[in-house]
């Protein structure tokens, strides 16, 4: 399965040195032609409003609203979380996003820089160490997504079929279990 | 804060974090919250605000310092995207004062008049990241050493004329290229040329990167210029004088932008060259005498 890294704007450099260091080939994405070349996308943070109109100008919008509907496995992390949400809050008004999972998320909701943190938080695969920058807040969860990762009693990872979306940074750790977690589940579910 | 026990703020990861969401980006100096809006509006990844513009600062002569809280307020409260400020290097109190209004990343910065000719900002003691200028790998270890989370050369600040930005980034990363190829003794020796920490020097020569992103600044003025500093190995650039001091800011913030993530895409970087009305004006470096560069403030 060959991986492509969103690479407008944002962290999308650690995301592929994690990939990396799973043994899995990143491609990094900016066009609508390096996107056809393969199978599954993460989506870094970053800013999201800046990705948003990067997305319009080099076309990559439509061509990933198509992907996306055809059942692209894609991993969204904080601003990718936001791009891939139903309903953003306190966004710009131009902003897009892809609706491709049934969440409300609030953009920049536990504050900002000097509130960043980390944190342990509970997955799938166990405890993870979570870093959250300027994290958006997950504020509403439809019925057909699933909460498989939470801080306390809020959720930080969530999962609808092919799409799995993290407010928080799996990349800024020399951990890669999620990135082993979305590479092996989703190689292995087709089209819901 | 939540209030969920055993999570920490301010940590080196937390704020090195947030420079690793600017990378690809371009962030704008802008003077006031109009200016900030157009930033954004043009994709800008973060904005700097400060009073004067660097190319407004040569100009104006005097002492600069950091913004007035209000003016950096007005900005915060236009803009989603991050917001950074300036202090004088080693003005610890301008940092504080800047830490307390919530500003995303403080820039420690030779553009301002100097507080301290001896001693920068202990900035371990911030839960706010910093930037700070290197001219070289040495100053650049310096800085990480004393807590920067992000490097940017420092180019000449104001003049529109990105050969300094080239040399200094053509030196700190040339330097970390021959590190990568040293010996354990020449380890010694490159660490006492720098005047940098031998433990920073063997780790360079073991990942073959700085430990801190590297952005560029310091007279970028075109969509070419950003996307030479690319080319080069910058991460990502900062936008000073050259977007709100040319005719038209609004299309060139844009169009650099849109040649920062594409870099490396010359039918792009034709595109958003086109049409984009005059530059700023600049200033030569070979008519700035020594002493009016920003670049040798810092130590």
């Amino acid at each position: 399965m060959r991986i492509g890294v969103l690479a407008l704007q944002g962290a999308f450099a650690a995301h592929c040195e994690c990939l990396s260091s799973i043994g899995v080939e990143p491609v990094e994405i900016r066009t609508p032609a390096q996107l056809e070349t393969v199978d599954a996308l993460l989506m870094p943070g970053g800013e999201s409003s800046t990705m948003s109109q990067l997305l319009e100008s080099s076309g990559l919008f439509d061509a990933i609203t198509e992907r996306l509907a055809s059942g692209m496995p894609t991993f969204g992390t904080c601003a990718g979380m936001i791009l891939l949400a139903s309903e953003v809050l306190d966004g710009r008004s131009d902003q897009r996003n892809f609706s491709a999972i049934d969440i409300s998320v609030r953009r920049n909701a536990f504050g900002r820089q000097v509130d960043s943190f980390e944190s342990s938080i509970s997955t799938p695969i166990g405890e993870f160490h979570g870093v959250f920058i300027r994290a958006p807040r997950i504020e509403r969860v439809g019925t057909a997504v699933e909460v498989i990762g939470s801080l306390g009693d809020e959720p930080v990872l969530v999962r609808q079929g092919n799409v799995l979306a993290a407010s928080f940074h799996p990349e800024l750790t020399s951990d890669a279990r999620l990135h082993e977690y979305f590479v092996s589940t989703m190689s292995n579910t087709r089209k819901v | 804060m939540n209030s969920t026990s055993g999570s920490s703020v301010g940590t080196q990861r937390v704020k090195r974090g947030l420079a690793e969401m600017l990378k690809g980006g371009v962030i704008m100096d802008v003077v006031n919250a109009e200016q900030a809006k157009i930033a954004e509006d043009a994709g800008a990844c973060a904005v700097m605000a400060l009073e004067r513009v660097p190319a407004d600062i040569r100009r104006d002569g005097g002492v600069s310092r950091m913004s007035d809280p209000s003016m950096i307020e007005g900005i915060q409260a236009t803009v989603r995207i991050p917001v950074m400020a300036k202090v004088r290097i080693g003005h610890f109190v301008e940092a504080q004062i800047i830490q307390q209004l919530g500003v995303d990343f403080i820039d420690e910065s030779e553009v301002l008049t100097p507080a301290d000719e001896k001693h920068h900002i202990d900035k371990f003691a911030f839960t706010v990241p910093f930037v700070c200028g290197a001219t070289n790998l040495g100053e650049a270890l310096r800085r990480i050493s004393e807590g920067a989370c992000m490097i940017r050369s420092k180019g000449e600040a104001g003049t529109g004329d990105i050969v300094e930005a080239v040399r200094h980034l053509r030196s700190i990363l040339g330097d970390i290229r021959k590190i990568t190829q040293a010996d354990q003794a020449e380890l010694f020796e490159w660490a006492k040329q720098l005047q940098a920490p031998l433990p920073l020097v063997q780790e360079i020569a073991e990942t073959g990167k700085l430990q801190v992103p590297i952005f560029c600044a310091g007279g970028i003025a075109t969509p070419a210029d950003a996307a030479l500093a690319m080319q080069l190995g910058a991460e990502a650039v900062f936008v000073g004088s050259g977007i709100f001091k040319s005719d038209d800011p609004a299309p060139r913030a844009k169009a650099i932008v849109e040649a920062t993530t594409h870099f490396r895409d010359p039918e792009v970087l034709v595109r958003v060259s086109r049409g984009l009305g005059a530059p700023m004006t600049g200033i030569n470096m070979d008519e700035i005498n020594n002493t009016q560069r920003f670049a040798q403030r810092g130590w």
